[in-house]
């Protein structure tokens, strides 16, 4: 677990509780088990999508079309539903995480196969997944009385005490870990990212790396448009608009390095985790909510500027008295 | 040494580079949208129809031509919609204290300075990545509109103020059209014919072989970064004239439309490349595209997808084109 | 041996034994250009070959093609007679060849143990990495070379020597046959280069077969069994190393007699031009004081990592040093920046030429102009006119070879490429030209065109400072050194005490020498 909890993410573990703190001085009742549940079933969905998103920066890549592949996909099975009401839900589920996949091979194709910049490619599909939400809907919405209730019951279905959605949040959590510190696929990511050149020399191939980030960022994303969707009970064009920014917040928080090579799922959880305690603390503190971007910019400036100065290089050490100074 | 033996300047004309270039591609591809538009729409070939139509694009290309130098020098700023939404709520916040039309000029133009300034603080004088500091900030000075206006609105600028996004120069030429066309020059000017411009393609291409060349890289990426800030502050001007009111929304998700418009324009992402004609060429074809389509009743959402596909498409198909060639 | 390329002598000349690995008629093509053209190589179980060329000799290719980088378009690469085909690395890796790159191709972000296991980590339960099992193997291989590093460390917080020992051990971690030691001592000290020596020695005894690729000739010669030359992407000769001489091995690099001569010199020093005084730097130098005249060349010697570059790089403004002054013809300059350098007359050509020198996707024009636009243009605006003239008139001076003006400096050769550099700065005029490394990685050939350009560059007055790890170099060209060792001056010699025993006496520290 020490390497796990690395300095990076024990300094935001303390930011976090520091703030938690301050808000329980004046307002208990934020920090009572049952609010904090609430809380993170709230950031759940930001959880799931920062944890992709890591992994495709982790490759020197972005996601910028995860909101889009969200709302794209949440439309599909929402109009799925509509279309067949009988067709059981983990199917649906099958159907948005196969969708989302798609979606995000698509992305990975261009960055592998025709080395595509990143940015221009998920820039361009944000809008066209958007732009296809509009084809299919012709701009309508699809609400609350169109979807059947077994679509809409399960994120919020309760086991134990817990949400589905929030399960799936920590089930997420857990399984990436593994997935990332012990699987030759997850090593591969960092390597890939923190190093190209040589992860080509350890015979890993830096392209398909990055097309797997990016099925997996896609995957995530479209069970979230399911799981968005259905908790919502309502679906259109601008579902969760503007999202992938605070998504890659999140991560940037979170001590992910846009450099590549540097993150862990513990820190997109933490980052995504700071966000949602600020969004759901705000009004409690009646601070306006309008005070939200500021906060979460200001946050993500210093969090930057805090890892910025963690990984700064030493430098050469040449000077013998220097090396035992330090 | 002992013998020297000559080495000709050029080998390809310059005329010959030019035909060749991503430029004249892109133009072919405008007028071939032009000449689509007029047979699909009898309406689009009138003059009042497309004077209207460059503000589908004027406002977004002052800040690409910016935003070019900025990319080319290998640095972004996606913070300049929000840097719109700032400087658009401090002049509408300085019109409820009385000030007048010159004032609200300098206030929106000042603004944008500052925010530039700070980005460029951010990125040179602490050395952070540009597109994380930039969503940061992008946040930051939205945020700070929101903090202000919450989801209120500001109104009653002068009448005089609504010169500039409204105004008409002569006949169906806008105000904004001409400035635009003057920034076009300028922008040009600075990176073609300047020293500081090729400082940008030398950084761009090279930071590293650029500082041993003895070039003030720190120096001139925080100057773009003023200039991106400047001109974001003009466009907040025009914008906000032309809409008469001010929200905390104002221009969303304009970034990645301008970043859109500068990579359709040509320039390399990855910095290096990229020309003015590109850009204002790219801006063109926007605007015709969405208003071609708006002729059509074809929604705007739809628009995006055409030109999230044009993006896409202009960059992969050079390249699946030569992979077929190989193959 | 054979001088004249031409079909591969067979390996039975060389020895009895059946080799472990042989390749026979290998081509490697890339557009354009004939990296590999029929080249063959044999290793021997338990031996050491030794791979020599100059640089583009096509050595570098060779070792992407064994380790499944680059796939051959001609030839078969066999392993104990039976052929073998490595689409992939580790296809490479499983077939028993493994190889320690020229650069640390390593990952600062992860632990030492994965940076050795990283692609063949051992798996346990779900076929989950089982880090127990990894950590104890790492801790086996590191101690089996002598190594006393924490496989739990972050790559990062190792320092150089130890990188390249976690290399090696990821090299040692596969099950390998056959050992590729690409210029394996480029970055090390002199104790750790014996200390790979001896490693070598028990790879040999435990009867891997070694690829050695080496620059230096000493190290060829102490511990390689047989060679082989390859020059312009073919192969020249092999046989034991026993029966060759250093001159007979020079001669198959480059295909001619080449004696190193340097350029006769006239003693022609001037006025002091350059003073400077007490430079410090927190942890890389300290102390740095001397002065330089015009019409001098004042050799920098001392080991890799003794902070020479370091030095020079802050008296060209890259970084800033805590403490000193500068003098540029007696009066106080202050140097924050290299625009101030140049500003001041100082310029620099750097050992890294491709990141540092030249800017690979500007024309050669825009490389040339690139310090002096302000004498090109007129208020800030180009003038291209002017470019063109100032550039033609450089680039002729230093006798360049190119298609044209405006081609990009990133399609020439090495050698053109630092004439670019070069020819950017004396357009500057100069008054202090500080050249690192100038010929490394430069064809012998070309290496005499260089000492006699900065000879010439001397005689016309330009003061000179050359860093440079190459003693014949320094003893040829010098008219004073200046060695450091560890970040300090430990010696200024002039011209009747430069030897090649002074030198790296003062360098390594050894006391009886330095005397």
């Amino acid at each position: 677990m020490k390497r796990i909890l690395a300095t990076r993410e024990l300094l935001l573990l303390v930011a976090i509780g520091i703030v938690l703190a301050i808000i329980a001085s004046r307002f208990p009742a934020f920090v009572t088990p049952a609010n904090l549940t609430v809380v993170f079933n709230d950031t759940s969905p930001l959880i799931l999508l920062a944890i992709g998103q890591m992994i495709v920066i982790l490759t020197k890549c972005i996601d910028l079309s995860v909101a889009a592949n969200l709302a794209l996909t949440g439309m599909v099975v929402a109009l799925v539903n509509i279309a067949a009401p009988d067709l059981p839900i983990p199917v649906i589920i099958v159907i948005a995480t196969g969708f989302g996949t798609l979606l995000g091979m698509f992305n990975g194709l261009l960055v592998w196969k025709l080395a595509i910049p990143p940015i221009v490619v998920t820039l361009g599909t944000m809008t066209i997944f958007r732009g296809c939400i509009f084809l299919l809907t012709e701009g309508k919405w699809v609400n609350s009385h169109e979807m059947t209730a077994a679509f809409k019951a399960v994120p919020r279905a309760d086991i134990l005490g817990l949400p589905v959605l929030s399960w799936i949040a920590i089930v997420a959590v857990i399984f990436f870990s593994l997935l990332m510190t012990r699987t030759t696929l997850g090593r591969a990511f960092y390597a890939a990212g923190g190093n190209p050149h040589a992860a080509t020399y350890a015979g890993i191939n830096v392209g398909r790396t990055q097309f797997w980030a990016f099925t997996i960022s896609g995957a995530i994303a479209g069970l979230t448009g399911y799981l968005w969707v259905s908790r919502f009970a309502v679906a259109y064009v601008d579902v969760a608009g503007g999202f992938e920014l605070t998504v890659v917040a999140a991560c940037v928080i979170g001590g992910v390095s846009i450099m590549g090579g540097i993150g862990t799922v513990t820190g997109a959880l933490l980052g995504a985790l700071f966000l949602g305690i600020i969004a759901n603390a705000l009004p409690v503190v009646n601070i306006s909510p309008f005070w939200q971007m500021a906060i979460s910019g200001s946050a993500i400036i210093i969090a930057v500027v805090v890892n910025a100065q963690a990984n700064r290089s030493p430098g050469r050490i040449i000077l013998k008295k220097a090396e035992q100074a330090t | 040494m002992t013998q020297t033996r000559s080495i000709p300047d050029r080998l390809q004309s310059p005329a010959e580079r030019y035909l060749k270039s991503w430029e004249s591609l892109l133009l072919l591809v405008a007028i071939g949208i032009f000449v689509a538009n007029s047979f699909a729409s009898p309406y689009f070939l009138n003059a009042w129809n497309l004077s209207d139509a460059t503000f589908n694009f004027t406002e977004k290309a002052m800040i690409a031509f910016a935003m070019a130098l900025l990319i080319i020098s290998g640095e972004i700023d996606l913070s300049v919609a929000a840097i719109i939404a700032l400087a658009s709520t401090a002049m509408g916040a300085a019109v409820q204290i009385g000030v007048g039309t010159e004032g609200l000029v300098v206030i929106g133009l000042a603004v944008g300075v500052l925010c530039g300034a700070f980005n460029g603080f951010l990125v040179t004088g602490l050395g952070l990545p540009s597109i994380v500091v930039t969503i940061g900030t992008m946040s930051l000075f939205r945020g700070i509109s929101f903090i202000i206006l919450g989801d209120q609105a500001y109104r009653g600028y002068p009448p005089e103020f609504a010169f500039f996004g409204q105004g008409y120069v002569w006949w169906v030429i806008s105000f904004e059209f001409v400035l635009f066309a003057i920034i076009a020059v300028i922008y040009a000017v600075i990176l073609h014919k300047t020293n500081f411009g090729r400082a940008v393609y030398a950084i761009g291409n090279n930071a590293t072989g650029a500082l041993f060349s003895g070039i003030r890289v720190g120096r001139v990426k925080f100057i773009l970064f003023l200039l991106t800030g400047l001109m974001s502050g003009v466009a907040a001007i025009c914008l906000t004239s032309r809409l008469g009111s001010t929200r905390p929304s104002i221009a969303f998700g304009w970034e990645l439309e301008i970043v859109t418009m500068v990579v359709l324009g040509g320039v390399n992402i990855l910095g290096g490349s990229g020309t003015i004609p590109g850009v204002v060429i790219a801006a063109f074809v926007m605007g015709l595209v969405t208003f071609g389509l708006g002729l059509l009743n074809v929604p705007g959402i739809v628009m995006s997808i055409v030109i999230g596909a044009l993006l896409i498409s202009v960059i992969a198909l050079p390249r699946l084109w030569s992979m077929w060639r190989q193959a | 041996m054979q001088l004249e390329p031409g079909p591969a002598v067979s390996s039975k000349t060389v020895s009895d034994i059946a080799p472990r690995l042989s390749l026979k008629g290998i081509t490697k093509t890339f557009p354009g250009v004939r990296a590999l053209s029929e080249v063959s190589l044999a290793l021997f179980p338990g031996k050491v070959t030794a791979l020599v060329g100059e640089n583009g000799a096509g050595k570098s290719t060779l070792v992407k093609v064994l380790t499944g980088i680059y796939q051959p378009n001609e030839g078969e690469i066999r392993i104990d007679d039976a052929p073998v085909r490595f689409p992939t690395p580790q296809a490479a890796e499983t077939a028993g060849v493994t190889a320690i790159h020229q650069e640390t191709v390593l990952f600062d972000e992860l632990s030492v143990a994965e940076n050795i296991f990283l692609g063949h980590a051992p798996k346990g339960r779900f076929g989950l990495i089982d880090r127990a099992a990894m950590k104890a193997r790492a801790r086996e291989i590191l101690s089996g070379i002598g190594a006393n590093i924490d496989p739990n460390a972050t790559l990062k917080d190792l320092g150089t020597a130890n990188k390249h020992l976690v290399a090696i051990a990821r090299a040692l971690s596969i099950d390998a046959r056959v050992v590729i030691m690409d210029e394996p001592t480029a970055a090390l000290s002199q104790k750790e280069i014996e200390e790979l020596y001896e490693l070598v020695e028990g790879l040999k005894r435990q009867g891997k077969a070694i690829l050695f690729i080496s620059h230096k000739f000493d190290e060829i010669f102490r511990i390689a069994d047989y060679y082989t030359v390859y020059r312009d992407g073919q192969m020249v000769g092999d046989g034991v190393i026993a029966d060759v001489s250093e001159p007979d091995l020079v001669k198959m690099m480059v295909g001619r007699e080449v004696s190193q001569i340097f350029p006769e010199r006239q003693q022609n020093v001037g006025d002091e031009v350059l003073v400077v005084d007490g430079y410090e730097h927190p942890t890389e130098f300290a102390d740095i004081g001397f002065t330089l005249k015009r019409g001098e060349i004042l050799g920098f010697y001392g080991l890799v990592g003794a902070g020479r570059s370091e030095f020079m790089q802050a008296l060209f403004g890259i970084t800033r040093p805590s403490a000193g002054q500068v003098r540029i013809d007696g009066a106080p300059v202050t140097i924050r920046s290299p625009a101030d350098a140049v500003n001041s007359g100082i310029v620099y050509v750097p050992e890294d030429r491709g990141k540092q020198g030249a800017i690979g996707a500007l024309p050669i024009f825009q490389n040339v102009t690139l310090p002096s636009l302000a004498r090109t243009s007129h208020k800030g605006f180009l003038k291209l006119a002017e470019e063109f003239k100032l550039a033609r008139e450089y680039t002729q001076r230093l006798d360049l070879r190119a298609a044209s003006l405006d081609t990009d400096v990133g399609n020439l050769s090495g050698g053109n490429q630092q004439k670019v550099v070069i020819a950017k700065w004396l357009a500057t005029q100069p008054k202090v030209i500080i050249l690192d490394e100038p010929t490394k990685g430069i064809d012998i050939g070309s290496k005499a065109a260089v000492h006699e350009f900065m000879a010439e560059l001397a005689a016309q007055g330009l003061a000179v400072i050359m860093v440079s790890s190459e003693i014949p170099e320094i003893v040829g060209m010098s008219d004073r050194v200046i060695v450091m060792r560890e970040g300090r001056m430990v010696a200024e010699l002039t011209k009747a005490d430069i030897t090649p025993e002074t030198l790296v006496g003062h360098a390594a520290g050894i006391k009886e020498a330095a005397q």
